[in-house]
Order: structure tokens, then sequence, then C-alpha cells
């Protein structure tokens, strides 16, 4: 490594503060966001592997698809619908993030984590109230 | 005093491996190009199959039967497939990576992640190709009436 002399801050002693220098991830948004980002992928990982599945009963006979897609329809799993759909819409536009802050700029990560948040609810938003009525009104 | 201690923070020391292909490297563009193409997968399934109509309480076999019978569906829906298991499987590699310390533990698990994702894409592909919206001795009232009306 090419040692700087005595006395010369080297570009990245010069940028960083008092956390390590290059990192997003120590404490708060840039560390919620990764933990929930982690959390979410996994959860929808173990959901994707039931339900290609689930899915491929269309495959066995027209009866085993309808008894088992009617146990997706009760109110109980339609509240686990609602946060299957919040773990991806979250996991989605912090994915989004994730990629602006590598290709893009990462001084805006905490802004944008914060817009990750509000679009969030606003996609929930539309989506809840809906499917609420769907599940509950039949 | 023979070892040399590398300067903290510069670059790992590669393999001596030359011409070797950075498959980290690639794995980590996956991540990210599969990401996107999934966002706009995953959010236009979700609508079609939650949102539009009476949404989830819809669903049933001739719902299926009339997007399976449809190639932009086909082609849809095992785009998804692929992308996001793929795309799932490597991010759970990762975790394993980073928790598991034990090389048998970290051997068994990812094993397990493969072959998962492996026996699911050739099964999901399977079913996407060969479904049959009209199969034979099933009952008419669980068949799409606007494929199956010749039966
Ligand atoms: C909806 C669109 C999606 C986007 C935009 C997206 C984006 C991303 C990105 C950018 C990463 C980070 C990789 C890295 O840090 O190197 C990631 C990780 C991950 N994703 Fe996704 N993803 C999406 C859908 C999915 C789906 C459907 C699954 C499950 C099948 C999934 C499971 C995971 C897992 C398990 C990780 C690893 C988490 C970690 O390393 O902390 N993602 N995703």
């Amino acid at each position: 490594m090419p040692q700087s002399p005595a006395g010369t801050l080297t570009s990245q002693q010069k940028t960083s503060s008092r956390r390590p220098a290059g990192t997003l991830y120590r404490g708060r948004e840039g560390m919620w966001s990764w933990v929930l980002h982690r959390i979410t992928g996994v959860a929808i990982f173990f959901f994707l592997l039931v339900h290609i599945l689930d899915t491929a009963l269309v495959r066995v006979s027209p009866e085993a698809y309808n008894a088992v897609i009617a146990q997706y329809q009760t109110p109980l799993m339609g509240l686990g619908e609602v946060a299957l759909v919040g773990a991806i819409v979250f996991h989605a536009f912090n994915g989004l993030r994730i990629i602006l802050i590598d290709f893009w700029n990462a001084k805006y990560q905490k802004v944008m984590f914060y817009v990750v948040l509000g679009l969030w609810v606003v996609t929930m938003l539309a989506f809840v109230p809906r499917h609420l009525i769907n599940v509950f009104s039949h | 005093m023979a070892t040399t201690l590398e300067a903290p923070r510069s670059p790992y020391t590669r393999s001596t491996r030359k011409n070797g292909v950075n498959w980290e490297k690639w794995g980590w563009l996956y991540m990210r190009v599969s990401g996107v193409l999934l966002v706009v997968l995953i959010f236009g399934h979700l609508f079609v199959n939650l949102m539009v109509g009476e949404g989830v309480s819809a669903l049933n076999f001739a719902f299926v039967s009339g997007k399976l019978a449809d190639p932009f569906w086909q082609v849809w829906d095992v785009a998804m497939l692929w992308l996001a298991l793929i795309h799932g499987g490597n991010g759970m590699r990762t975790l394993v990576n980073d928790y598991a310390t034990a090389p048998l533990t970290r051997g068994i698990l990812k094993s397990a992640i493969l072959a998962a994702v492996v026996v699911l894409i050739v099964l999901g592909t399977l079913v996407v190709f060969t479904f049959d919206p009209c199969p034979a001795g099933a009952n008419l009232a669980d068949l799409n009436p606007q494929f199956c009306s010749a039966l």
C-alpha cells in the first residue's frame, strides 16, 4: 500500500466521520433497512416455495387445486396476505433503494429510506381496504 | 517476523487462479437486474390476482385456466418463477455465508437451497407448459366454460 507521508490525510481519512469509512450499514436508517430487507427476503422465499407447490396442484386436478386455494380465502389467511404483500412491497421498494445507492449516489440513502416508507404506506393504503373487503364480504 | 500484515482496507488478495470468473460479482449484479424485473413482474402478478375484480376470493381452477391458456401469462409466470427462485436462492446463500460457520452445516444448507431451487424451477416450468385447462374426467362445474364448452 502506498504510504502517505505523515501529516497528510488520505482522501478516505478526510471524508470519514466517526463511523468506519465505507459502510452505510451500521446504525439507524442504514441498518434497520438492511434488517427489514433481510427478514422480508427470507419470509418471501419460504412463501414462494409453498406457493409454487400449491399452484402445481392445477396439474393434479381442479378439485385438488380448489380445495387448497380455498384455504387462502379464509379471514385468517386474508390477514396473512396483508402481511405477505406488506413484506414484498417493502422488499421491492427498498431493493430499488439499494440499487440506487450502488449505481447512483449513497448520499441520499437516508432520504430514500423515508421515501421507501412513504411509498409503502401509499401502496398499502391502496391494497389493504380493497383486499379486506374481498376477504370479508365473501 | 516472516509474515507481512496487509494494510487495513487493502483489497482481499485474490487467488492466483488466472482468468477465473468472478462469480460473486455476477451474482451481485444478478440480484440487482433480477430485482428490477421482479418489481414489474410481481406487482403485475399481485395486481391482477388480488386487486382486479373480487381479488383473492375469485381465485380457483377456472381463473387459473384463463390465465395459463394465454401465452402472455405463460411467459410472465415462467420468467417470474426463474428470476425469483434464483434471486431468492442466491439471497439465502448469502445468509448461510453470514451465519453458518461450520463447513459441514454450510455445505448441507447450501445443497438444500440449491436442491429446492432446481426442483421447483423444473416443477413450475413443467406445470405452466403442460397445463390442461380441460382435464378428462373433471367435474364440469370446476372448469372454465370459455375453454371447455365442447366437453
Ligand atoms: C420485488 C422485487 C425485488 C427486488 C427489487 C429485490 C431486490 C433485492 C436486492 C437489491 C437485494 C440485495 C442483494 C445484495 O445486497 O447483494 C436483495 C436481496 C434478497 N432478496 Fe430480493 N428483491 C425482490 C424480490 C425478492 C423475492 C421475490 C425474493 C424471494 C424469493 C427475494 C429474496 C431475497 C433475499 C433472501 C435476499 C438476501 C437478503 C440479504 O442478503 O440480506 N427478493 N433483493
